[in-house]
C-alpha cells in the first residue's frame, strides 16, 4: 500500500483488506474505509472534474457536504448511480467505481479547454449568449451545452432494485448521533419515552469518531443505548426532509455498502411522525476564497483530521494550514502528533491566542500571522503555495503537497428551515442560527451554534496582491461559481441574494450549497456593502441529500403503482381471450377476437350478433348507490334534472346530473325499487365522485332529509343480455318475474330469482335492443355467465366488449358523459332537454340554466356528422371547420367527439360538438386533415331506429 | 404531512385521510330564482384568497366521511381549530 496510509491509527480493520475499482484500476483499502480514504490513501488526489470549466478537482471534505469528488457507482445491469459523494460511498470487496464528467480519461480531458476559455464564461453566460435566434438554441447550444456540462450520466436501463418503506411514531425523534445527539439520546432513554435516534453514518458517533479521545466514552454510550428497551438507532439513514406536524422523511441505505447487494431491498424510506424533534445535525466547516483554491489537495481542514484519526489517512506528506479560525491549529496539532510534518500554519488574522502560538512553537511549526495564500501551484496535486502578508509584503513560497482551509463553521440549520423554523445571525459567528420554532423541535449542540471549535474572524475574499478579476476563487465548488461570478452580479444590478442565487447558481447544485452559502453571502455583503441579514437568506428546501427515486416510489411502481379493478367475470374474459382496456381503474374487455380477427372485424361480428341475435355484455363496473330513506325521492328530485317524485316503485328512469353551473357531470339509469329505496347508477368513472357530490348536498344543504346513500358498486356483478333473442334465452332462468313484455316493459325493474340467485333485474337498453341488465351478488357473476353462455349457444350468444358497446350506443344516438362531453355542455347542448323537469321549481344546476352565457345563441351543440364518403371514419378529436378556404389558422365550430365504423348501417358515423350545431341540419361541415379536407353533413344524433320500435316488444 | 383534527371522529389524522373541498360557509340559496345573474355568478364562481385565515371545508373521505369546517392559515398552513358542519363561523 501507499505510504499515505498512517502506521497505525483510526477505526479502520487493518485485519479486512478490501479490493476495489476506480476508473478500471484496482486499489485496495480496509473494511471502514470510504471511497475517497481508501483512494486519498493510495495517494489518488484527482477525483474529478468540475461541471463547468472541467478543472480537476480532489476531495474538498470528509462527509455529506463534499462539493467535488462525485463518483458513479456500478453494480451491475440496471444497477448503476451516478453523483455520489466519495466521501460517503462505503468501501466493500468488488465495489465499482469510476469519476465524472471527464472525456476521454480523468488526467486527459477534453473539456478542460473550457478553463483556459474560462475568462469567457461569466455569471449568466448561458442567458447573455445564447438568447438568439432561438432554434439556434434548441438544435445547437443546447444539444453541445448538455454534452460538455453536466453532473454523472443518467442511468439508462430500468432499475431492477426493490426499495421499502414503513411508518413509524415516536416520542422523541433525535436527528444525529454526534456527542450532542448521543447525550440527548442517554438522557431520554431512561424516562420511559418511545425514541429513534438516526444518523447518517455506518455508525454512530458524528465528530466523536474524528476524536480517539472520545472513543471509550463513545463505546460506553453505544452500549448503554443499545440495551435501552425504547431507543431504536437507524444508521445508515439520512433524514432528508422535516415536514408539517412533526413528520420526517428519511431512507435508510440498506445493501448498498454489502458486497453482495442485490437481495432484499435496497433502501427503505421512513415516514416518521415524532412528538418532538431534536436537531443535532452538527456544523460544516467553510472554506476559504483565495485563488486557486480548488487544486486537489487543497481541503477542509477538519476533513484532513477525519481522514487521518477516523481512517488512518494523511492527505499528504507536509501540509500547510490556512486558517481563519482557531479550529484549524487544533487540527493541525492533532496531524502533527500523527506524524504528519506541518509546512507552515498560514492565518489570516492579525494575532491569536497565546496558547496556540505556545503549542506550535512547542511542535516546531513555523507560523505566519496576517499572511493569506495568494496562490497555488499543481494542477492535479499541490506542489506549493505561495503566501504574503496582508500588508503586501513578504511574498514567499512554501512547497507542501496539501493545503487545509480553516474558515470557521456553518451550522446545519438544513432541517430547522425545512420545518419554517426562523434564523437570526450571529456577528461573532459570522453565521445563520436557529430562533424560533415552528414545530415542537430544538436544536441542539453544533447545529445551534454551540460548539468547542474556538473562535475565528470572518472573511469574504482573501486579500490577494493579484487583480480581482483575473484570479479563480471559488465559492460553489460543484457549480464553479467563483467570487468574480457574484461581484459581477451585483454589479448588474442584483440585490437580493435569491436573485444572485438564481443568476450566479450559487448553492444550486446537489449539494444544495452546503460549502458555499455564506461565503456567497459574506461576497454579496462587501459588494452591497450591506450588512448579512439585510441581503436575506436563500431558503433550504428538502432532500437535504440528494435520494433515490427508488426510495421515494417504494413499491408503487409496475403492477402496484395504480389498483387494477377486475370484475367477477374478469378471469373469464382473460380465459377466451379478451382484449383489455382500463376504464377508470377498472379493467375492461375492450373485445373478444377469434382466431384470424383484428378489432375491426371482432367488433363488427359482435355488433352484428347483438342487432341480430343476442349479445352479452359484462357491466359490472357501473357506479351504483342505494339511496334509502322516507326522504330520498324527495332528495334525488333536488340532485337531477328529472322529476322522480311521481315514479313509481318497479319503475326506471334516465338520470341526468349537473353541476351547479348548469353543466352536465354524470347520468345513468336508476330505479325505484320501493317508495323509500332506490338504485342509481352512474358512469363506471363517475361513482366515487357523484357520491361525494351527493355526501356533500346532503351533509351541508339539507341535513334535514332522512337519507342514507351507500356505494354498492362492488356489491354487484351485472350482466346486460341484449337483442331480439334476450328474453327467450333469460325467460327459462329466472323465477318469480314475468318477463312478458306487457308485465315487464322497458324501462322497468324487477326482483326475484335467477338460478336460484337473489336478482335486481332491469329491461334497460343502451344499444337499442330488447335488452336486460341482471344484478346478482357479486360472487355469482361468473356462474352465471357461464350459464348464459351455455344456454345462450342456440342463440348466436355473443360475448362483446367496450368497444361495440361504444358503437352499438352511437347508432342510438346515446351520449357518454366525459367523452361526447366536456364539463361545458348543458343539457341543451347535448339535445337532451326531455330529461330536465320543466315544472320542478329547483335542481341542482337549474338556476345556471338561465344564465346569460348558457342562453346565448352560438353555442356549440352536439350534433350528428355523415361524411360523405361513407367509407370514410373521422378521427376522434378532429377539429371541425364551416370554410375550409379560409387562411391558416382557421375558425374552429366544434370538434369530433365520438366516431366509429357502423356495421349494422354500412357506414360510418359520427357525433360532434358543433356552434350552433341544432341550427344547422342538413348543412355542410368540413374537418382539415392532413391528407385532405372531409365532408361532412350534420344529422340527427339518432343514426338508427328512431322510433324506438325494436326496444318495445 | 398535516395532521387535521375531524371534529366527528375527535381524532388528529394524517392528512391523506381527508380531501378539501372548498371555500367554507357559502350557503346554496334556498330559492336561486330569487337571484339575480350577478348575484348567481357569485355565488358559483366568487372565491375568498386570502393570505392568513382561511374559512374552508374538508371531508373525512378515508374515515367517517363528514364533511366539516376549518380555519387554516394559508401562509403558515397550520389549522386554527376545526368544526362540525352547521355550527357559527369561527
Ligand atoms: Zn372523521
Amino acid at each position: 500500500m501507499s505510504g499515505y496510509r498512517l502506521p497505525a491509527g483510526g477505526r479502520v480493520d487493518r485485519s479486512k483488506p478490501v479490493t476495489f475499482r476506480f476508473d478500471g484500476k484496482t486499489y485496495q483499502g480496509f473494511a471502514g474505509d470510504t471511497l475517497a480514504s481508501a483512494l486519498l490513501a493510495n495517494g489518488v488526489t484527482l477525483f474529478g472534474r468540475s461541471f463547468k470549466y472541467h478543472r480537476p478537482r480532489g476531495v474538498l471534505a470528509a462527509g455529506n457536504e463534499e462539493p467535488n469528488a462525485l463518483v458513479s457507482i456500478h453494480r451491475g445491469p440496471g444497477r448503476f448511480t451516478p453523483n455520489l459523494r466519495a466521501t460517503n460511498v462505503e468501501l466493500h470487496d468488488g465495489l465499482n467505481a469510476s469519476s465524472q464528467n471527464r472525456w476521454p480519461s480523468l488526467k486527459t480531458d477534453f473539456g478542460a479547454i473550457n478553463d483556459r476559455l474560462g475568462m469567457f464564461f461569466p455569471a449568466g453566460f448561458y442567458n447573455k449568449t445564447f438568447m438568439w435566434p432561438r432554434s439556434f438554441w434548441e438544435r445547437l447550444y443546447e444539444p453541445a451545452i448538455r454534452k460538455m456540462a453536466g453532473l454523472g450520466d443518467a442511468p439508462t436501463e430500468n432499475d431492477p432494485d426493490t426499495y421499502t418503506a414503513t411508518y413509524a411514531h415516536c416520542d422523541l425523534l433525535i436527528v444525529g448521533a454526534g456527542p450532542a445527539g448521543l447525550d440527548a439520546a442517554l438522557e431520554a432513554s431512561g424516562t420511559g419515552k418511545r425514541v429513534i435516534l438516526i444518523d447518517e453514518q455506518d455508525e454512530a458517533g458524528g465528530g466523536a469518531l474524528a476524536d480517539p479521545a472520545l472513543w471509550p466514552w463513545l463505546e460506553r454510550s453505544m452500549k448503554a443505548l443499545n440495551a435501552a428497551a425504547k431507543v431504536t438507532i437507524l444508521t445508515r439513514t439520512t433524514a432528508f426532509g422535516y415536514y408539517h406536524d412533526n413528520f420526517i422523511g428519511a431512507v435508510e441505505r440498506l445493501t448498498d455498502h454489502l458486497p453482495e447487494n442485490s437481495d432484499g431491498p435496497r433502501e427503505k424510506l421512513w415516514r416518521i411522525r415524532a412528538g418532538e424533534v431534536l436537531l443535532a445535525q452538527g456544523a460544516i466547516e467553510r472554506p476559504l476564497v483565495f485563488d486557486g483554491n480548488d487544486t486537489p489537495g487543497v481541503m477542509l481542514s477538519s476533513a484532513a483530521k477525519t481522514f487521518a484519526n477516523r481512517y488512518g489517512v494523511a492527505v499528504g506528506k507536509s501540509l500547510a494550514l490556512m486558517a481563519v479560525h482557531d479550529s484549524g491549529w487544533h487540527d493541525v496539532f492533532a496531524l502533527k502528533k500523527a506524524g504528519i510534518a506541518i509546512a507552515a500554519i498560514i492565518d489570516a488574522r492579525t494575532d491569536v491566542d497565546g496558547d496556540l502560538k505556545a503549542e506550535a512553537a512547542a511542535l516546531g511549526i513555523s507560523v505566519h500571522l496576517d499572511h493569506s495564500v495568494i496562490g497555488v501551484s499543481g494542477r492535479h496535486q499541490v506542489n506549493s503555495i505561495e503566501i504574503c502578508a496582508n500588508n503586501g509584503n513578504a511574498r514567499r513560497t512554501i512547497p507542501c503537497d496539501a493545503l487545509l482551509m480553516a474558515g470557521g463553521w456553518t451550522p446545519s440549520v438544513h432541517l430547522w428551515s425545512h420545518s419554517k423554523g426562523s434564523l437570526k445571525w450571529r456577528d461573532d459567528l459570522g453565521a445563520y442560527v436557529p430562533d424560533q420554532a415552528n414545530e415542537n423541535c430544538r436544536s441542539i449542540g453544533a447545529c445551534a451554534g454551540d460548539w468547542d471549535f474556538g473562535k475565528g474572524a470572518v472573511f469574504d475574499v482573501l486579500p490577494t496582491l493579484r487583480d480581482q478579476a483575473r484570479i479563480k476563487a471559488f465559492v460553489d465548488f460543484q457549480n464553479d461559481v467563483t467570487a468574480k461570478d457574484i461581484n459581477l452580479a451585483v454589479r448588474e444590478g442584483f440585490r437580493s441574494i435569491e436573485h444572485i442565487k438564481r443568476y450566479t447558481t450559487n448553492g444550486m447544485a446537489t449539494d444544495q450549497g452546503k460549502t458555499s452559502n455564506l461565503n456567497g453571502l459574506q461576497i454579496a455583503s462587501t459588494a452591497l456593502a450591506k450588512a448579512v441579514p439585510d441581503i436575506g437568506l436563500t431558503t433550504f428546501r428538502p432532500p437535504y441529500t440528494p435520494q433515490t427515486f427508488g426510495a421515494l416510489a417504494g413499491h408503487a411502481k409496475g403492477a402496484l403503482f395504480q389498483a387494477t379493478r377486475t370484475t367477477n367475470i374478469d378471469g373469464w374474459a382473460e380465459e377466451n381471450g379478451a382484449v383489455f382496456e382500463l376504464v377508470a381503474q377498472w379493467r375492461r374487455a375492450r373485445y373478444f377476437p377469434q382466431p384470424g380477427e383484428d378489432m375491426h372485424a371482432a367488433v363488427n361480428r359482435e355488433c352484428r350478433a347483438v342487432r341480430g341475435g343476442v349479445g352479452i355484455f359484462d357491466a359490472s363496473t357501473l357506479g351504483k348507490i342505494e339511496v334509502v330513506g322516507p326522504d330520498a325521492a324527495e332528495f334525488l328530485n333536488r340532485m337531477y334534472t328529472n322529476p322522480w317524485k311521481a315514479l313509481e316503485p318497479g319503475r326506471c328512469r334516465y338520470g341526468l346530473l349537473l353541476k351547479e353551473d348548469g353543466f352536465i357531470t354524470d347520468d345513468g339509469v336508476s330505479a325505484r325499487l320501493a317508495p323509500d329505496r332506490f338504485h342509481l347508477t352512474t358512469t363506471t368513472g363517475g361513482a366515487a365522485r357523484v357520491l361525494n357530490m351527493m355526501e356533500d348536498y346532503l351533509q351541508t344543504e339539507w341535513p334535514d332529509l332522512n337519507v342514507w346513500l351507500t356505494s354498492t358498486t362492488e356489491q354487484y356483478a351485472v350482466i346486460a343480455l341484449q337483442g331480439p333473442n334476450a328474453r327467450k334465452l333469460l325467460e327459462p332462468l329466472v323465477q318469480g318475474i314475468d318477463l312478458s313484455p306487457e308485465a315487464f316493459p322497458h324501462m322497468t325493474v324487477r326482483e326475484g330469482l335467477i338460478c336460484g340467485v337473489p336478482t335486481r333485474l332491469f329491461r334497460v337498453s343502451f344499444t337499442g335492443e330488447l335488452g336486460f341488465e341482471i344484478n346478482v351478488p357479486t360472487a355469482y357473476g361468473r356462474a352465471l355467465w357461464e350459464r348464459l353462455m351455455a344456454d345462450g349457444a342456440d342463440y348466436g350468444i355473443t360475448p362483446y366488449g367496450t368497444e361495440a358497446m361504444h358503437v352499438l350506443r352511437a347508432e342510438k344516438g346515446f351520449i357518454i358523459v366525459g367523452q361526447d362531453t366536456d364539463g361545458t355542455v348543458t343539457p341543451y347542448d347535448a339535445g337532451l332537454d326531455w330529461a330536465v323537469g320543466k315544472k320542478k321549481p329547483d335542481f341542482v344546476g337549474r338556476r345556471s340554466l338561465a344564465r346569460p352565457d348558457i342562453v346565448a345563441a352560438g353555442r356549440k351543440q352536439l350534433v350528428g356528422l355523415l361524411t360523405e364518403d361513407p367509407n370514410m371514419v373521422l378521427e376522434e378529436g378532429a377539429q371541425i371547420v364551416a370554410d375550409p378556404k379560409q387562411p391558416v389558422p382557421m375558425t374552429m365550430i366544434g370538434h369530433v367527439t365520438s366516431s366509429y365504423w357502423s356495421e349494422t348501417l354500412g357506414r360510418s358515423i359520427a357525433i360532434g360538438l358543433v356552434a350552433n350545431g341544432h341550427a344547422i341540419m342538413g348543412e355542410t361541415i368540413y374537418v382539415p386533415m392532413p391528407d385532405g379536407v372531409i365532408r361532412a353533413t350534420v344529422t340527427s344524433m339518432v343514426f338508427y331506429d328512431p322510433e324506438g320500435a325494436r326496444l318495445h316488444v | 404531512m398535516i395532521l387535521i383534527h375531524c371534529p366527528y371522529c375527535d381524532e388528529q389524522r394524517p392528512e391523506i385521510e381527508f380531501a378539501y373541498a372548498g371555500q367554507a360557509h357559502i350557503a346554496r340559496p334556498a330559492n336561486p330564482d330569487s337571484y339575480s345573474d350577478e348575484e348567481w355568478e357569485r355565488f358559483l364562481f366568487f372565491r375568498a384568497n386570502p393570505r392568513g385565515r382561511h374559512h374552508e371545508r374538508w371531508r373525512h373521505t378515508h374515515g367517517c366521511g363528514r364533511f366539516f369546517n376549518a380555519v387554516r392559515d394559508t401562509v403558515t398552513d397550520k389549522f386554527e381549530t376545526t368544526y362540525k358542519a352547521g355550527e357559527p363561523r369561527k
